[in-house]
């Protein structure tokens, strides 16, 4: 395993403890994000580009986004 | 179940899968070695079906079957969300005049990169028997570039753009497309989703056979679920009203 494998590893486990200990739904959407570009990476150097490619923008934007709308609508806020 | 009783249940299967998982992980073969087993039986079988991208030929040429099975799952969950995300009896859609406050300069970006971005996702679509990507990515990243109008700050023209109900439409077009080229297939040789149309040169954009239009099939239904996603949650949160 190179160095760098390693490096984008121990980001990925960071990301997912952060995005598990985030309670406020809203804030972990973000960090929800901040993870899903961190998997990106990780699968990138994977040399897996057509999941990096999925990851990115399922787990980046479209996900994140739905649950942003769900909050919104839940606390009927305008 | 007392609580108590909870626990043991966990703690029982918790324990069972952490045993099966390291039992696994110590057969596996070796973190970036050599042996490749599965790689050995697709690449030659890809590149005889005169697709490079080997894992466009899995999904849509050797084991295509799980593709479609996927697709019905995505179809399933749209419509499922769709469902739930309509309108009830005592809620109105309301469109606000104010469309709030936009930094200009994630409006120029929004503006900048919509267009990138749909020529981005229309190449992953139609390259994805060639390069890394398909119908599933190249349909999320299209899909996602219509909704830069949104970021930039104008629901009212993403609205305009995209009259739901012809996505409604194009989705379930598409996911029969794909059942469609399948029952063609069976007809003309007896497999289902069997590869009919002629393999072409290796590398060519219409090469590889059934694969690039089994790639446009899922993009345009992974397109239009996702738009038909999204728009049940912008309806909801942004537009939708009860009326008393």
């Amino acid at each position: 395993m190179t160095p760098l494998l390693v490096v984008a590893f121990l980001l990925v486990a960071a990301g997912g403890t952060t995005v598990v200990l985030t309670r406020e739904p809203s804030r972990q959407a973000v960090t929800l994000s901040v993870y899903g570009i961190l998997l990106t990476l990780l699968f990138v150097l994977l040399q897996a580009p057509d999941v990096a490619l999925s990851q990115v923008a399922v787990g980046s934007a479209v996900v994140p986004l739905m649950v942003l709308l769900a909050v919104r609508k839940v606390r009927g806020k305008r | 179940m007392t609580r108590s009783a909870r626990w043991i249940v966990f703690w029982l299967g918790a324990g069972g899968v952490g045993v099966l998982i390291v039992l696994a992980l110590l057969k596996m073969p070796s973190f970036g070695g050599l042996v490749h087993p599965y790689r050995e039986l697709s690449v030659p079988a890809a590149i005889g079906r005169s697709s490079p991208n080997i894992v466009s030929s899995v999904n849509f040429d050797q084991r295509a079957l799980d593709t479609l099975g996927e697709e019905t799952i995505l179809l399933g969950s749209v419509v499922g969300a769709a469902a739930l995300l309509r309108p009830s009896k005592d809620e109105r859609e309301q469109l606000d005049q104010d469309e709030g406050r936009v930094l200009e300069a994630t409006k120029l970006l929004g503006y900048l990169l919509l267009p990138v971005t749909l020529i981005v996702g229309a190449d992953v679509v139609t390259h994805g028997h060639l390069t890394p990507g398909g119908g599933f990515q190249g349909g999320v990243v299209l899909a996602t570039a219509v909704h830069l109008l949104y970021v930039a700050g104008s629901y009212k023209m993403l609205r305009r753009v995209r009259p739901k109900s012809w996505y409604q439409v194009a989705e379930a077009v598409a996911a029969g497309a794909f059942v469609v080229l399948g029952l063609v297939g069976l007809l003309l040789t007896g497999a289902f989703l069997a590869n009919i149309f002629p393999r072409g040169v290796l590398g060519d954009l219409f090469s590889s056979g059934t694969v690039f239009y089994l790639n446009v099939a899922v993009g345009a239904e992974v397109t239009s679920g996702v738009v038909v996603l999204l728009s049940g949650f912008l309806a909801q949160a942004l537009s939708v009203r009860e009326v008393r």
